[in-house]
């Protein structure tokens, strides 16, 4: 059963919609800043890519989690071309939901004396918080927009860390290949940048601290790397059996060909050091797909820029392609867009049918400093004219999750 | 299409533990020994409660379908979790909240606080992919790892499916499941605000601390390895008809295509927006799970069916269904193997 792709949306820090992200990424613009939605007092990382423009005063990380995720969504079917009912389901891959500080500071408020959890509870049962218990519960964002997009029975949201949004491109093609919907909507968002957040990857010291030069902060395979910047946004696509797609005469923007995943049981952050899960997982995607490695002509990689990554991703690369590698077109649109976890693995899947679409290879930009270690052709600073009719999309994540994803221009 | 089969199962549940916070009651799951699932402290160490729960419950599921250190088995076998997460440090949080009222600034004193108070690793116990995590690290289980978010739906969709691939043959063995903490103050206040919960007077849900897991696999499969398959899925229905609870579970069991008078172990939540109809509904259940364990959100659907392959050997075919507490039903339909 071919899975094809009929319905593209974008929300990036680079800005809303496919045309404006692939105008900007295809002349190597960085979305990175510096952090002025919430104070950055003593942090040690106060860049990121954040979206901005979405609200005008700072709003919870579920409401602008939903939002991108809606606009994106909105956006893909409009392309799609199908409207009114969506005739499948949504699958929805987004970061973790949790009770966030501003509403901790204000239950807090209303007690006097000592504040510990206990007082937290009787000022929650005063009643004055209730739309606490819907806003931060980790369904009701699927809900919503399985709502607002009329999608098809009870909507999957997931977390597998940062391959999160490939594995929702994933569970759609299965959903599709296994006869139970000929379409779903695959949705991979993140608007979940906080100071704790942030905290919580600078105690791993897995941020770059480039404070004061934020768009070059962002450098995938460079020998300086040193760290990733977090990010936000959404991306959606519309997934279709080719039968149906061809039915209705849709505009046909690509096949999902393969999907591949692996668990790593190394280590709860860092990656096997023999690499053989990232292998596994390009692998078992390249055998999903029926291809042999060599028919692969770009890698659209997971590419971080944390020093760990980036070299677990090269050799892994190393062992599935051979000596191709140092001639095959490798880069990283985190270079330009940074890390925007949960979303990641969707974003990166449209930009890679864009390439194939527009036959120009996006750059990784700020490669100044090639790392002797990490020996690619990673499409340096500028992008690159090519005819690229298979890309395999890379995405690894804390917890052991790898996900690989293969997309063809033509079907 | 293939049959699918339970071969294992491991449920780390109340055994008539109960517990109080602030005056509402809770489920605490019966102590254990976690070092007889999780041999190693620095693993222990490196997980919160629910890690712990789930990890454990996982561990008992693998032993039980007799594949616990096959590597063979464990290298092909997927996993689809259903997680909530993001255990707080309360005493952290307490110590800013108290701080941030003397303060002006309030934003850098949160920052800094939490820069000097937040230990490096609680991250990885509050994230909702880390209890697949780590079962990857402690059992070896690395076919694939996917977490399921989203309260109740989350385990009643892991459970559909990973049913579902096994009949389409997208894969032969999973572990499929969930776990929750209830003795967490923090979601004792969320689901408090609006009035979740049961206390005195006032209906509404017992949370319960709970560890579920299943190992199912295809028929062929479990023959070929020489397993005993102790049930079969019939087939499980998720979906979100908002509102008229007779409708929606209904709709269930006309997609199941089951009979009412079917035996059934009710999932409900007991939650208030659905408790009275869902009691009514289900008024010749042969019991409420959350009666014996309290409501585990996302592990409650695969814990019922842990407690319904218990009642297998009184009966031939067995449904569990509920209602999320605020949105979402399902129904697994199970049979005996005789």
């Amino acid at each position: 059963m071919k899975v094809v792709v009929t319905g593209l949306g974008l929300v990036t820090s680079l800005g809303e919609g496919v045309q404006d992200n692939w105008a900007a990424l295809s002349k190597g613009k960085s979305g990175i800043h510096t952090i002025t939605r919430f104070p950055t007092n003593g942090l040690k990382t106060t860049i990121c890519g954040t979206v901005d423009y979405i609200f005008n005063e700072p709003k919870s990380a579920p409401d602008l989690t939903q939002e991108m995720a809606l606009r994106a969504g909105r956006e893909a079917l409009s392309q799609s071309g199908i409207n009114g009912d969506f005739p499948g389901p949504l699958f929805l891959g987004m970061p973790p939901v949790e009770l966030e500080w501003p509403d901790r500071i204000n239950m807090s408020r209303d007690i006097n004396g000592e504040i510990d959890y206990i007082a937290l509870i009787r000022a929650a049962e005063s009643g004055k918080f209730a739309h606490l218990g819907t806003k931060f519960i980790f369904g009701q964002i699927g809900i919503n927009l399985s709502d607002a997009l009329k999608t098809k029975g009870a909507p999957i949201s997931m977390s597998t860390a940062c391959a999160t949004g490939a594995t929702a491109i994933q569970m759609a093609v299965e959903a599709i290949r296994r006869g139970e919907t000929e379409a779903a909507i695959a949705i991979g968002t993140d608007g979940s940048a906080s100071p704790e957040s942030l905290i919580r990857f600078s105690l791993l010291s897995a941020l770059s601290t480039r404070n004061d030069d934020p768009t070059k902060a962002s450098r995938p395979f460079s020998k300086d790397r040193e760290g990733f910047v977090m990010a936000e946004g959404a991306a959606a696509l519309v997934l279709e059996s080719y039968e149906h797609a061809k039915a209705r005469g849709a505009k046909i923007l690509g096949v999902v060909e393969g999907c591949g995943e692996m668990a790593d049981s190394f280590h709860r952050t860092r990656s096997s050091p023999d690499g053989k899960p990232i292998i596994g997982c390009m692998v078992n995607a390249l055998n999903d797909a029926g291809l042999h490695a060599d028919q692969i002509d770009y890698v659209n990689a997971h590419g971080t820029s944390t020093p760990e990554n980036d070299r677990m991703e090269y050799v892994g690369m190393s062992a599935v392609f051979g000596a191709r590698l140092a001639t095959l077109p490798v880069s990283s649109n985190k270079s330009m867009i940074g890390h925007t976890l949960s979303a990641a693995g969707a974003i990166e899947a449209v930009f890679s049918l864009l390439t194939m679409q527009n036959s120009l290879i996006p750059p990784t930009i700020n490669y100044e400093t090639p790392d002797p270690a990490v020996p690619l052709d990673v499409v340096p600073n500028i992008a690159r004219h090519a005819s690229v009719s298979r890309v395999i999309s890379n995405s690894f994540g804390f917890g052991g999750q790898n996900v690989s994803l293969i997309f063809a221009r033509d079907v | 299409m293939h049959d699918v089969v339970i071969t294992g199962y491991g449920l780390l549940a109340s055994n008539g533990e109960r517990g109080d916070i602030a005056g509402y009651p809770i489920f605490k799951h019966e102590p254990v020994e976690f070092e007889t699932q999780i041999a190693k402290k620095s693993d222990l160490r490196q997980m919160d409660a629910w890690q712990r729960i789930g990890v454990y419950a996982a561990g008992l599921a693998l032993d039980m379908a007799g594949v616990k250190g096959n590597a063979e088995q464990l290298s092909k076998m997927h996993m689809i979790i259903a997680a909530g997460g993001g255990e707080r440090d309360t005493a952290v949080d307490a110590l800013i909240l108290n701080g941030i009222k003397q303060i002006d600034n309030a934003g850098a004193y949160l920052n800094t606080s939490l820069m000097s108070e937040l230990r490096p690793t609680l991250f990885l116990s509050q994230l909702s992919n880390l209890l697949a995590g780590n079962i990857s690290i402690v059992h070896g289980v690395i076919g694939s790892s996917r977490t399921f978010m989203g309260e109740e739906l989350a385990g009643i969709d892991a459970v559909r499916i990973a049913t579902d691939r096994i009949k389409a043959g997208q894969g032969e063995i999973f572990l499929v499941g969930g776990s929750y903490n209830a003795d967490r103050p923090d979601v004792i206040m969320l689901y408090t605000s609006n009035g979740q919960l049961k206390k005195g007077d006032h209906a509404g849900m017992t949370l319960g601390s709970v560890g579920a897991f299943l190992v199912v696999e295809s028929r062929e499969h479990a023959v070929k390895r020489g397993a005993k398959p102790l049930a079969q899925i019939q087939s499980v229905y998720s979906d979100r008809l908002a509102g008229d609870v007779n409708h929606a579970l209904n709709s269930l069991y006309t997609k199941a295509n089951v009979a009412r008078d079917t035996p059934v172990i009710s999932s409900s939540s007991q939650a208030p927006k659905f408790a009275k109809a869902e009691k009514n509904f289900f008024k010749h259940a042969l019991y409420d799970a959350a009666d014996r364990i309290g409501h585990s959100m996302e592990a409650a659907f695969p814990a019922a069916i842990c407690l319904g392959v218990q009642e297998l050997h009184m009966h031939k075919s067995l449904v569990i269904a509920g209602l999320g507490h605020q949105v979402g039903e399902g129904l697994a339909h199970l049979t005996a193997e005789i």
